[in-house]
C-alpha cells in the first residue's frame, strides 16, 4: 500500500516536471576569487541564486582554491550529469578546452574567454566601455587631476579595463595623470586587500584622489584604504557602492549575473546556443552604477556627462580602444 | 623639495608594511634562539588575524580584538610547542602541518560563523585601530623637513606601529640583558649544557614559544584590525615566511633583523611606486619588457637575497646550534 503511493507520488511529480518547461541540472564552477568576493564571483552567484528562487531547479556548485582543481571539477560535473556547466573566469579556458572535447553532449558556457568548440558557449565583455565610463566620472570628480588604477593580477584581461578608463579620463580631461598598479603575477593577486590597500595609499600620496580597483578581492582593500583617507575609490563588477557610502564614487557594473541567469534560463527553455557572445554597453552587459549611495556624489553636469560618452559610444562616435586587439594602450 | 616630501612618504609606507615582518621576525627570533625552528609565523599571523577581526566585530573593541588575536596566536604556538618539544616531533613538518590547519580553518569557521565565504564582517572606524595624530602635527606639517619628518613619518600611525618598534630594542634587551635571555640563548645553542645546570630545557622553550605566539598575535592583529578593516582568507599572502627571510637575513639579531624588515618594507613601498614610472613607450621590445616586470622582481628580491646569504656570497650566517633539534634528556 505504502510502496503503491510512494510510487504514484513519484510518477505524479515525474509528470508535472515533465510538463512545465525543460529538466535540467546545472551547474558552475567558481574561480579563485571565491563565490562571495562581493565582485565578479558573487555576481555570478547571484545571478545562478535568481534562477534557483524562481524556478527551485538547485544547481552544483564548486569553489576552486588551486589550479589543479579546475579540470577535475569541470570534469565531475560533466561526468555526473550536470548540463549546462558554467565556468566563471578566463583561467578556467585551458581546463574547459580539454574537458568540452570529452564531453561532446554536455553544454558548457565560459565567462570572460573564448572557447571555440561545438559545445561551448563563450561569453565575453566589453570592460574597456564601461570602464571608460567611470573613467569619465573620475576625471569630473577628481580635484588634483591625477587619479588611480589597482589591478588584480596582471593579465590582459585586466589591462583592457586600465586602459579603457584611462581613456575615459583622457576624454574628459587631456592632461590628467593615471597611475596605474597591478598587485601580482599570479592568481593570489586576487585575494590580497593589503597590498590593494598599500598600493592605492602609493597613489594617494603622488597626488591621486580618485582610484578604481579592478582587483576582486583585493579591490576591497583599496575601497578601504580610500574611504579611511578621505579619497574616492570605484569599484568593479558588482555594485559595491554600498561597501562605503559616501566614498565609493561609483561602481563599473560588468552584468555577469544577468549572463549567468541567462546560460541556465536559455538552457532551460531549449535556446541555448553554442558560439561567441559579447556585451557591452549596447546590450547592457555592463555599465555604471547609481543608487542612493552615490547620489551625492555624481552632479548633474556628471551625469550628463557620462550619459553623453554613453550615447557617443553606443552610436560609433566615441570609439574606446579595446586592449585585446593589440597588446597596447593607446594614450 | 618634491623629491623629499615623496622620500618621507616613502619611509612612512616602510614603517607601515614594515610592521608585520618586524613582529613575526622577533617572534621567530625568540623561537629559533631557543632552539625552536618557526615555520609556522604565517599561520599564527593568520589565525590571530581572523580571531582579531572575528572578535573584534562580535565585541566592537579593537582591543578585545587584539587579546583574542594573541590567545589564539599563543594556542597555535603552544600546539607548535606541544608537537615539537614535548613529543620531540619534526620541527619544520610541525610548523607546515600548522600553516596548512589555520589556512583551511580560517575559512571553514568563517564560513559558518558570518556566511560571507569565509570572509569576517567588515568592521567600523570604532572597532579598529586608527591613525595616532600626535599633537602639533598638523600645525607642523609645513615646516620643511623637521615639521615634515614630524608630521608625516613620526605622528599619523596607529598604536600598533610604535609598539613594533618598540618592540625591538625590548626583544634586544630581553636577549642579551637579562637571565631569562642567557638561558634563551644557551638552549637555543647547547641545551646539555642548559640541563646539566638544572634549568628545564623543555621549559624555556615553551616560554620562547608564548612569546612568539604573544608577538605574532599582534602581528595577525595589526593585519586585520588596522592595516585593513576585515579578515580575508590568506590574508598573511606570504609575510610570515618574509619575516623569516629577514631573520636570517638579520643573522638572528634583533637590530639587523630590523634592517633586514625595515630594507624587506622598504622594497614593498618601492615595487609600488616603480610600477608604471618608467616610460614603456619608448623603450623596445625586450627592455619594455624587462622594465614592465621590473617591480615584480622587486617583490621576489627577499628572497633572492636571502639565498645569496645562504650561499655564502653576503658574508655567513650562522644559526643557533641547536636550532630544529628536538632535546631528548639523556638517561
Amino acid at each position: 500500500m505504502i510502496r503503491s503511493i510512494a510510487t504514484t507520488v513519484a510518477a505524479t511529480a515525474f509528470v508535472a516536471s515533465a510538463a512545465m518547461a525543460q529538466d535540467i541540472k546545472p551547474a558552475v564552477v567558481f574561480d579563485m576569487g571565491g563565490k562571495f568576493d562581493k565582485s565578479f564571483n558573487e555576481g555570478i552567484f547571484n545571478g545562478v541564486s535568481r534562477f534557483t528562487e524562481e524556478t527551485g531547479i538547485e544547481f552544483g556548485e564548486f569553489e576552486v582554491t588551486a589550479e589543479a582543481q579546475r579540470e577535475q571539477a569541470l570534469r565531475n560535473f560533466a561526468r555526473r550529469g550536470f548540463d549546462p556547466v558554467i565556468a566563471v573566469g578566463f583561467a578556467q579556458a585551458p581546463a574547459l578546452e580539454t574537458v568540452a572535447q570529452e564531453f561532446p553532449d554536455t553544454r558548457f558556457s565560459i565567462i570572460d574567454m573564448v572557447v571555440d568548440l561545438p559545445n561551448v558557449q563563450s561569453i565575453i565583455f566589453k570592460e574597456h566601455e564601461g570602464s571608460f565610463l567611470v573613467g569619465v566620472l573620475a576625471a569630473h570628480a577628481s580635484e588634483t587631476g591625477k587619479v588611480g588604477f589597482v589591478g588584480g593580477m596582471d593579465i590582459p584581461l585586466i589591462r583592457r579595463f586600465a586602459c579603457g578608463y584611462a581613456q575615459g579620463v583622457k576624454h574628459v580631461n587631456a592632461d590628467a595623470d593615471v597611475f596605474q598598479n597591478m598587485t601580482g603575477t599570479t592568481p593570489a593577486a586576487w585575494n590580497d586587500p593589503v597590498k590593494g590597500g598599500e598600493l592605492a595609499k602609493s597613489q594617494f600620496d603622488r597626488g591621486a584622489d580618485v582610484v578604481y580597483a579592478a582587483a576582486g578581492g583585493t579591490g576591497l582593500g583599496v575601497l578601504q584604504a580610500a574611504a579611511d583617507s578621505g579619497n574616492l575609490s570605484i569599484g568593479v563588477d558588482s555594485n559595491q557602492n554600498y561597501l562605503h557610502p559616501g566614498s565609493v564614487l561609483t561602481s563599473m557594473l560588468k552584468r555577469v549575473d544577468v549572463a549567468a541567469y541567462n546560460v541556465y534560463k536559455t538552457a532551460q527553455d531549449d535556446s541555448w546556443a553554442p558560439g561567441l557572445q559579447v556585451l557591452g554597453l549596447a546590450e547592457d552587459g555592463v555599465g555604471w552604477a547609481l543608487d542612493e549611495n552615490n547620489a551625492d556624489l555624481i552632479t548633474d553636469d556628471m551625469k550628463a556627462a557620462v550619459e553623453a560618452a554613453r550615447a557617443g559610444i553606443i552610436d560609433g562616435s566615441i570609439q574606446v580602444h579595446n586592449y585585446s586587439d593589440d597588446n597596447s594602450c593607446p594614450s | 623639495m618634491e623629491q623629499f616630501t615623496f622620500f618621507i612618504l616613502m619611509l612612512d609606507a616602510t614603517a607601515r608594511v614594515s610592521v608585520p615582518l618586524i613582529l613575526a621576525s622577533m617572534a621567530g627570533l625568540f623561537a629559533e634562539r631557543s632552539g625552536v625552528v618557526d615555520i609556522s609565523l604565517e599561520g599564527k599571523m593568520l589565525g590571530a588575524a581572523f580571531a582579531a577581526a572575528s572578535v573584534a566585530w562580535l565585541t566592537g573593541s579593537a582591543w578585545m580584538g587584539l587579546g583574542a588575536g594573541i590567545v589564539a596566536s599563543v594556542l597555535l604556538a603552544l600546539l607548535h610547542g606541544w608537537a615539537s618539544i614535548t613529543h620531540n616531533g619534526n620541527q619544520v613538518v610541525s610548523g607546515v602541518a600548522i600553516n596548512i590547519l589555520v589556512a583551511g580553518l580560517t575559512v571553514v569557521l568563517g564560513i559558518s560563523f558570518f556566511r560571507q565565504g569565509g570572509r569576517t564582517p567588515q568592521l567600523a572606524r570604532e572597532e579598529r585601530f586608527l591613525p595616532l595624530e600626535w599633537p602639533g602635527a598638523q600645525a607642523l606639517a609645513d615646516v620643511p623637513i623637521l615639521g615634515q619628518l614630524y608630521s608625516e613619518l613620526l605622528s599619523g600611525h596607529n598604536i600598533l606601529v610604535y609598539i613594533a618598534f618598540l618592540i625591538v630594542p625590548l626583544t634586544w634587551w630581553v636577549v642579551y640583558r637579562t637571565r631569562f635571555g642567557l638561558r634563551l640563548r644557551a638552549v637555543g645553542e647547547n641545551p646539555e649544557a642548559v640541563d646539566t645546570a638544572g634549568i628545564s630545557v623543555a621549559a624555556m622553550r615553551y616560554r620562547a614559544m608564548v612569546l612568539a605566539g604573544v608577538l605574532c598575535g599582534i602581528a595577525g592583529t595589526y593585519l586585520s584590525t588596522a592595516q585593513s578593516a576585515a579578515f580575508i582568507k590568506d590574508m598573511s599572502a606570504g609575510k610570515g615566511f618574509i619575516a623569516l627571510a629577514a631573520l636570517i637575513f638579520g643573522k638572528w639579531r634583533p637590530k639587523t633583523t630590523l634592517l633586514a624588515c625595515l630594507l624587506f618594507g622598504f622594497l614593498e613601498a618601492a615595487s609600488a611606486r616603480l610600477q608604471g614610472a618608467f616610460n614603456v613607450e619608448n623603450a623596445s621590445g625586450a627592455m619594455a619588457e624587462f622594465l614592465k616586470g621590473l617591480p615584480f622582481l622587486i617583490d621576489a628580491l627577499p628572497f633572492i637575497l636571502v639565498v645569496l646569504l645562504l650561499a655564502g656570497f653576503v658574508g655567513t650566517a650562522v644559526a643557533p646550534k641547536a636550532s630544529g633539534i628536538p632535546y631528548v634528556k639523556e638517561r
